[in-house]
C-alpha cells in the first residue's frame, strides 16, 4: 500500500521562533521562583549533616514506620482506586439510569471540596458520634478512608474517556463468537483500559502519598501506627527539627518524582498504543 | 438476556453503594449536622470576626494566587506547545511537580527559604520583611499548591487548535500581541476560565501548605480551612461543621461551574 512518494522538503520556519521565548522566559522564571528554590531547599537542608545525618533522620524507628505504613497504605489505595475507580466509570458510560448526570458531577466533589472538610465530614458519620454507630476514628481503617475520599476522581476520569472511544464491535464480534461477558471484558475492554487505570493509579498514588488535610483529624496520629509520613513531617517542624523534616521530606519528594517520571511513561505508552 | 441485566444491575448497585458511603452520605451528613442548631446559629457562627476574618484572608490569597498562576499558566502552556526548544520533557514534568509534592513539604520548603534561620531570612528580618507566620508565606504556599491547573487545561486545546491560523495572521502582519489577543485568546478562553475554577477551589480548600506556614494568629493568618480544624480541636464541633459547611457551599459551586464550563467547551 505505503507508496514512497518523495516528498519536497520545506523548511517552514515555525512561528514560535517569534513568540515562544517570551513565554518560556516567564514560564521558567515564575517555575523557578515558587517551585524549584524552595524544593532545592528542602533537599539541600537534609543533606547539610552530611550523608550520614541524613541516613540517621531517615532510618530513625518512628520515620521509618511513617514511612513503610503510608507507602503501604498508598500502594492500598492505588489498587482499590484501580478497581472502584473502573467500576464507576463503567457504570458511568455503559449503564444508563435516572441521575446520572448527577452521580457524574459529584464525582469530581473529592476535588473541589477543601481537604481538611473530607476530614470532618468522615467523621462527621464514622467517627465518635457516628449516627449509624460505626466509629473508625484513629484507626488505620480511618486513614485508608480519608485517602480513598480524596482520591476517587483519579482513575474514573482516566478511564472515562477511553471507555467512552473504545469500539464496540469488537465487542459485539466477540459476543457473537460465542465469547461470555466477563469473557469479553477480561480478554477485549481490560486490555485497552489499562494503560489508563495504571495512570489513574499512579496519580492517586501519589496523591495517597503526600496526602495531610483529611488524614490530620481522622488518624489521631498514633506512632507506628497512624502516622503517616508527611504528619510526621509536620511533627518534626512543630518541634523544630528541620533537618529530620527535610530528610523525610527529600524521601517523599524522590517517591513523587518516580511516579510523575512513571506516569509520563505510561502516558507515552498509551499514545504510542493509539497511533 | 436475564443474566445480563442482572449484572447491570449488580454492577450498578456495586458503584452507587460505593459513592454512597464513601461520599455522599458523609457530605450530607455534614450539612445535616450543620443545620441542626438552626439557620440562625449556622450564621452567628459564620459571622463571628474571626470567621469573617478567616473568609477575607482565604478569599485574599486566592485572589492574588489565582490570576498569578492564569498568566503563568498561559505562558507555560504556550511555551510547551508552540516553543521548541531544548529539555522540553523536563519542563513538562516540572509543572506537574505541585501536583505531586506533599503540601507539608511546601509548607517546610518556603519555611527553609523565608523562614527566620532560611536562606533570605537575615535579609528579610534587615528589611522588615515577615514572610512566615504572615500574609505573604500564606500567599507564596497558595500560588505553589495551585500552579498547574491553567497550565494542564490549555495545554491541549492549544495542542487541538493547532497554530495555521497564528501563522496566517503572523504571514498577514500582525504583531505576536496582536496575534496572541486576536486569535489565539478567544480559542483558549474557556480552558483558562476553566482552569481558573480549578486553581480558585484548590486555593481556597488549601490546608497542609498554609498551616506550617501561617503561624495561625486569629484573626490574622487565620484561613477558614485553619479555622476548621482550629475549632474542631477546641471541641466547637457546631462551629466546626458550620465553617465546613460554607466551605462546601463553595465546593459545590465550584462543582456547578466545572459542569456548566463543561458543557460549554464541548460544544464550542
Amino acid at each position: 500500500m505505503s507508496v514512497a512518494v518523495p516528498q519536497p522538503r520545506v523548511r517552514t520556519r515555525p512561528v514560535s521562533n517569534r513568540t515562544g521565548l517570551l513565554p518560556l522566559g516567564v514560564a521558567t522564571l515564575w517555575l523557578s521562583l515558587i517551585v524549584l528554590l524552595p524544593l532545592a531547599a528542602v533537599v539541600l537542608r537534609s543533606t547539610e549533616g552530611g550523608a550520614e545525618a541524613f541516613i540517621t533522620s531517615v532510618t530513625g524507628a518512628q520515620a521509618v514506620s511513617a514511612l513503610r505504613f503510608t507507602l503501604l497504605i498508598s500502594l492500598l489505595v492505588a489498587g482499590v482506586n484501580a478497581a472502584a475507580g473502573t467500576l464507576i466509570a463503567w457504570v458511568l458510560v455503559r449503564d444508563s439510569f435516572r441521575g446520572k448526570s448527577l452521580v457524574h458531577a459529584v464525582i469530581d466533589l473529592p476535588f473541589a471540596l477543601p481537604t481538611i472538610v473530607a476530614g470532618i465530614t468522615l467523621l462527621a458519620l464514622y467517627g465518635p458520634a457516628s449516627p449509624v454507630g460505626v466509629n473508625v476514628s484513629f484507626t488505620q481503617i480511618a486513614v485508608l478512608m480519608a485517602l480513598l475520599f480524596v482520591t476517587l476522581p483519579f482513575v474514573v476520569r482516566s478511564v472515562q474517556p477511553v471507555l467512552l472511544e473504545l469500539d464496540e464491535q469488537m465487542e459485539e464480534a466477540a459476543a457473537s463468537l460465542g465469547a461470555s461477558a466477563p469473557t469479553i471484558f477480561r480478554r477485549i475492554i481490560l486490555p485497552n483500559l489499562v494503560p489508563a487505570i495504571l495512570s489513574g493509579s499512579a496519580l492517586a498514588f501519589s496523591r495517597a502519598v503526600g496526602e495531610f488535610g483529611a488524614v490530620i483529624l481522622l488518624s489521631g496520629n498514633i506512632p507506628f501506627e497512624t502516622q503517616v509520613a508527611s504528619v510526621y513531617v509536620f511533627k518534626q517542624v512543630e518541634s523544630d527539627n528541620l533537618g529530620g523534616a527535610a530528610a523525610v521530606s527529600t524521601v517523599l519528594l524522590l517517591l513523587s518524582l518516580i511516579v510523575l517520571l512513571g506516569i509520563r511513561g505510561l502516558e507515552r505508552l498509551g499514545s504510542r498504543h493509539e497511533g | 438476556m436475564r443474566a445480563d441485566s442482572l449484572r447491570r444491575v449488580s454492577l450498578r448497585a456495586a458503584a452507587l453503594g460505593y459513592l454512597a458511603v464513601l461520599l455522599l452520605l458523609p457530605v450530607g451528613m455534614v450539612f445535616w449536622r450543620t443545620l441542626e442548631p438552626g439557620v440562625g446559629a449556622v450564621l452567628a457562627s459564620v459571622t463571628t470576626p474571626a470567621a469573617i476574618s478567616a473568609l477575607s484572608l482565604t478569599l485574599l490569597a486566592a485572589a492574588i494566587a489565582v490570576p498569578l498562576n492564569a498568566v503563568f499558566g498561559i505562558f507555560a502552556a504556550l511555551a510547551l506547545v508552540r516553543g521548541r526548544f531544548r529539555g522540553k520533557a523536563v519542563f513538562d514534568a516540572l509543572i506537574d511537580l505541585p501536583f505531586a509534592v506533599s503540601p507539608i513539604v511546601v509548607g517546610l520548603a518556603l519555611l527553609l527559604v523565608f523562614g527566620r534561620n532560611g536562606w533570605f531570612g537575615d535579609w528579610l528580618a534587615d528589611h522588615g520583611i515577615q514572610v512566615i507566620f504572615s500574609v505573604p508565606g500564606i500567599v507564596l504556599a497558595t500560588v505553589f499548591v495551585s500552579l498547574p491547573f491553567v497550565a494542564r487545561e490549555v495545554a491541549p486545546v492549544l495542542r487541538e487548535i493547532g497554530s495555521e491560523q497564528e501563522q496566517a495572521a503572523a504571514t498577514l502582519g500582525a504583531s505576536s500581541w496582536q496575534t496572541f489577543r486576536r486569535i489565539t485568546l478567544p480559542s483558549i478562553r474557556w480552558a483558562v476560565a476553566y482552569g481558573v475554577v480549578l486553581s480558585t477551589a484548590r486555593a481556597i480548600g488549601e490546608f497542609g501548605a498554609v498551616s506550617v506556614v501561617s503561624g495561625k494568629i486569629a484573626g490574622e493568618t487565620e484561613t477558614l480551612p485553619l479555622l476548621v480544624e482550629k475549632r474542631f480541636q477546641n471541641f466547637d464541633l457546631a462551629g466546626a461543621y458550620a465553617a465546613s459547611a460554607l466551605l462546601a457551599v463553595i465546593a459545590l459551586a465550584t462543582l456547578l461551574g466545572m459542569t456548566l464550563l463543561n458543557s460549554r467547551r464541548t460544544r464550542t
